[in-house]
């Protein structure tokens, strides 16, 4: 299993602020495989994931990755768009 | 180093923080300090802020910890507030203590350029209207950061 997390305007589009998607114990996709996975899900996903929406980056197990990434069960996987704190 | 690193909800006290850091018997010799407020742009409200809690602190005591070799730092104190903040309030405080004024003022700079740029922090602009929308990330803070990797002023 893998836990996703989703943060800020991401959250709000989809309504949840996470999920858990089921991977077998030899599956290691990359991000980008995982992203296209969740945009054919349609409706918010889609606008999320979807050409044109705004920039996203993403964190494996609370480290900044990036989309060629392998992802495996176990791994904490979160979406966000870029930082703005400070 | 003397590292002091905070996520919170409530305010916090400059004085008390100052403190903190002269009276710790490090032989400081200055304090670089950096205080962000919540700017009332275009009639703004509020700013809520959330962040990614456990990847917040790692990536600002990464951030710190690189401070602290880079500009020789005695101690440092981040806190950084989240939650619903009106326009005035303290968002984030840096203090930087070291021997003297160059490393503290050096390192409060790369501390809060880095902090803007890698630290998952996200603000939600508040209207009186009860309109309310996301800040988006602009390119003069990666700017503001990438510096440093050119040899900040402390290399110079």
């Amino acid at each position: 299993m893998v836990e996703i997390l989703y943060f800020a305007w991401l959250r709000d589009r989809l309504g949840r602020s996470g999920e858990t998607l089921l991977l077998s114990g030899d599956e290691a996709p990359s991000v980008r495989d995982i992203m296209d996975g969740l945009r054919r899900r349609g409706a918010a996903y889609e606008e999320i994931f979807g050409e044109g929406a705004g920039p996203i980056r993403c964190a494996v197990n609370q480290e900044f990755a990036a989309l060629d990434s392998p992802v495996r069960a176990g791994d904490e996987l979160a979406f966000f768009p870029p930082v703005t704190g400070g | 180093m003397q590292v002091d690193i905070r996520i919170q909800e409530e305010t916090f006290s400059v004085d008390a923080e100052i403190a903190r850091l002269a009276g710790a018997g490090l032989d400081v010799g200055g304090i670089g300090l950096f205080m962000g407020l919540v700017r009332g742009d275009a009639g703004l409200a509020a700013l809520a802020l959330e962040h990614y809690p456990g990847m917040t602190e790692s990536m600002i005591g990464r951030i710190v910890a690189q401070a602290g070799t880079r500009f020789d730092l005695l101690a440092c104190t981040v806190i950084h507030r989240v939650g619903r903040l009106p326009v005035g309030a303290p968002i984030v405080l840096v203090l930087c203590a070291a021997a003297h004024r160059g490393a503290a003022l050096d390192a409060t700079g790369f501390v809060i350029d880095w902090l803007k740029t890698q630290a998952p922090f996200w603000k939600r602009e508040e209207y009186p209207s009860g309109e309310a929308k996301w800040v988006a990330a602009r390119e003069s803070d990666e700017a503001a950061a990438a510096r440093w990797d050119a040899g900040g002023p402390a290399e110079a």
